[in-house]
C-alpha cells in the first residue's frame, strides 16, 4: 500500500494489518458453529473466534454431496449474534465465494479442503482481498505455497470430522520438523530445497533466518479433548481450531439443557487447556467430568476418496 | 545487554491469549527480562506488566477463572505500572460502552466501545504523532476499541481523527492500537522510561 495515497483514514488490507490480526488469535481456540446459539455458547466459553458453517465436517462426511460456502443469511445471523471475530469457509479456488464473504464483512476466510474443491489446480489469489485468509497445509511446501499466494495464517489439515488427532499430529510434526531442518541448513542448499518442495525460495530464506513461518501456524482437524489441544500446543503450534469436537460431543444427551451444559464445559476446558498447555495440574483439572466425547473415526478405515487432507495443490 | 538503560528490570506480559510473543520480543530487544504471566503467582517481583492484544472476552474469562480480577487491581494499587494494548486497553478500562455490566479491571478512568472502528476489513495502519516520541509512530489498528470518554485528569498522548488512542493516568497506560506489530520499539522504550524506570513509590501515587 502506497503510504502517500493512504489518506487520513490509513491503509486497510496491508500484509501487516492482515497477519497482525492473525497474531491476535494465538494461544486461543477457534470453534466451528452452525447457528447463532452455538456461536453464543462458543463466545461465552472463551473462543477467540467462531467459524460459521452450515454443516460441521462430521456431518459433511456422514451426509456426502457437494459442500459449499454457507448461506449469507446464516453467516449474517452469526455476525449479528456475537462480538468476537467470525470466520467462514470457501471452496478451494472459489474466489467468487470469497468476494461474497468479504462483502458480508466476515473477518477471516478459510479456503478449506473440508468443502468440495472448486478448482483442481489453483488456489485463490489472497493478495487481491482486504480480508485475510487461513489455509490448510500438510507439509512445509504446501504451507509456503499458500503463504506465497497471500495466506495470513496456516493451519494443519488433520483429518477433519474424525475426532482423531493423529493426522493433525503428523502434519504439525512434518511442518515444524522441516522448519527446524531449513533453519540448520547451509544457505547454498536453500534453492534446491525450495525446488524439491515446490516452495517459494524467498519464503524458504525467511524460514532459514527466523526459524518460523512468517504467519501464525495453528492446528486443526480431529481435536476433540483438552489433552488434544495441549498436545498440539506442546508440539509447537500457535493455537487450535476445533471443528466437530465440541458440538458433536455428548451424543447421548437427549435434553437440550444437558447438551448445552456438556458443550459449554468441553469448550471452556479446551480454552483453558490451550492457555495452560504446559501445566499438567491445570490439564488434569480441566479434563475431569467432560462426559462423552464425539464418537470418532479411525482414519485407516476410511477409503482414500473420503480423505479430505489430500485436497489442495 | 547490561549496557542498556533498562537492564535489571523484569517486565511481565499477560500470556493468557493473544500477541504476547511480539511484546516479549520488543521488550527483549530493549534489554529487559521478560516473564510470561499465566497465573497470579507469576506477578511476584515484576517491575511492570503489559496486557497484550487478543480477544478481550477470552482474556476476561480466563482472568476471572484464575483470579486475576483481584490480583491485578491489588498489584496496581501497590504501584505496579501496567500497559494495555487493544484488548488489554479494554481490560484496564473503567467501563465498556453499551455493556456496563461486563467486568473490567477499572484501572484507568476511560470508557471504551469494543470493535468501534469496524470489523477486520476496516482495520488499518497509519502514521501517528505521539507525545514524547521523536518520530511519527506507525500504528496498527485491528478491530480496535474506541475510547469514547475520559476522566478530566486522563492525559491524552495521541489522537486519531479526534479520538484519544494513547492515554495515561497514574501508572496505567493504554493504547488502542498495536505497538508490538510495528517493528518500532519506541513506545515500549517510552513505557519503560516514563512509567517503569520512574516508578512512583506507593506513597507518591496514593
Amino acid at each position: 500500500m502506497n503510504q502517500e495515497t493512504e489518506g487520513l483514514q490509513g491503509a486497510t488490507g496491508t500484509p501487516r494489518v492482515k497477519t497482525g490480526f492473525a497474531e491476535m488469535f494465538k494461544g486461543g481456540v477457534i470453534m466451528d458453529v452452525v447457528d447463532a446459539e452455538q456461536a453464543r455458547i462458543a463466545e461465552d466459553a472463551g473462543a477467540t473466534a467462531v467459524m460459521a458453517l452450515e454443516r460441521v465436517p462430521a456431518d459433511i462426511r456422514a451426509q456426502g454431496g457437494v459442500a459449499r460456502m454457507s448461506d449469507p443469511d446464516m453467516i449474517q445471523g452469526i455476525l449479528d449474534a456475537v462480538s468476537i471475530p467470525v470466520m467462514a469457509k470457501v471452496r478451494i479456488g472459489h474466489f467468487v465465494e470469497a468476494q461474497i464473504l468479504q462483502s458480508l464483512g466476515v473477518d477471516f476466510i478459510d479456503e478449506s479442503e473440508v468443502l468440495t474443491p472448486a478448482d483442481e489446480a489453483f488456489h485463490v489469489d489472497k493478495f487481491a482481498f482486504t480480508v485475510p485468509f487461513v489455509n490448510g497445509a500438510t507439509n512445509i511446501g504446501e504451507a509456503l505455497r499458500r503463504i506465497g499466494e497471500g495466506a495470513s495464517m496456516i493451519r494443519t489439515k488433520g483429518e477433519a470430522g474424525t475426532g482423531n488427532v493423529v493426522e493433525a499430529v503428523r502434519h504439525a510434526r512434518s511442518v515444524l520438523g522441516e522448519i527446524r531442518r531449513i533453519q540448520s541448513m547451509p544457505v547454498m542448499e536453500l534453492m534446491t530445497y525450495a525446488k524439491d518442495h515446490g516452495a517459494p525460495v524467498d519464503l524458504v530464506r525467511y524460514v532459514h533466518e527466523h526459524g518460523a513461518l512468517p504467519v501464525p501456524n495453528f492446528a486443526a482437524g480431529g481435536i476433540a479433548t483438552p489433552a488434544d489441544a495441549a498436545l498440539m500446543m506442546q508440539l509447537g503450534v500457535d493455537g487450535v481450531f476445533v471443528g466437530s469436537g465440541i458440538f458433536k460431543s455428548a451424543p447421548g444427551a437427549t435434553e437440550t439443557t444437558e447438551k448445552h451444559r456438556a458443550w459449554t464445559k468441553r469448550a471452556e476446558s479446551i480454552v483453558k487447556a490451550t492457555t495452560h498447555y504446559q501445566d499438567p495440574d491445570v490439564l488434569a483439572e480441566v479434563s475431569r467430568g467432560l462426559g462423552e466425547a464425539m464418537v470418532g473415526i479411525n482414519i485407516d478405515t476410511l477409503p482414500e476418496e473420503e480423505l479430505l487432507a489430500s485436497r489442495g495443490w | 545487554m547490561s549496557d542498556t538503560p533498562f537492564a535489571g528490570l523484569t517486565i511481565g506480559v499477560l500470556a493468557l491469549q493473544g500477541a504476547f510473543r511480539e511484546h516479549r520480543q520488543a521488550l527483549e530487544r530493549l534489554g529487559v527480562q521478560v516473564r510470561e504471566v499465566r497465573l497470579p503467582k507469576h506477578l511476584e517481583g515484576l517491575d511492570g506488566l503489559i496486557l497484550p492484544g487478543g480477544e478481550s472476552t477470552t482474556m476476561a474469562k480466563l482472568m476471572v477463572a484464575y483470579g486475576f480480577d483481584r490480583a491485578l487491581p491489588d498489584a496496581y494499587a501497590q504501584g505496579l505500572p501496567m500497559w494495555g494494548t487493544c484488548a488489554g486497553a479494554i481490560l484496564v478500562a473503567h467501563e465498556i460502552a453499551g455493556n456496563p455490566e461486563q467486568p473490567t479491571l477499572d484501572l484507568l478512568p476511560i470508557t471504551v466501545a469494543r470493535n468501534d472502528y469496524g470489523r477486520q476489513v476496516a482495520s488499518f495502519e497509519i502514521d501517528l504523532d505521539v507525545e514524547g516520541l521523536d518520530a511519527p509512530f506507525r500504528a496498527v489498528f485491528i478491530r480496535a476499541p474506541r475510547i469514547v470518554s475520559t476522566a478530566p485528569d486522563v492525559h491524552v498522548l495521541a489522537r486519531h481523527a479526534g479520538d484519544p488512542v494513547a492515554v495515561r493516568h497514574g501508572h496505567a497506560f493504554a493504547t488502542v492500537f498495536h505497538p508490538e506489530l510495528s517493528n518500532d520499539d519506541a513506545l515500549h522504550a517510552w513505557f519503560l522510561r516514563e512509567l517503569v524506570a520512574h516508578r512512583p513509590t506507593l506513597e507518591a501515587s496514593a
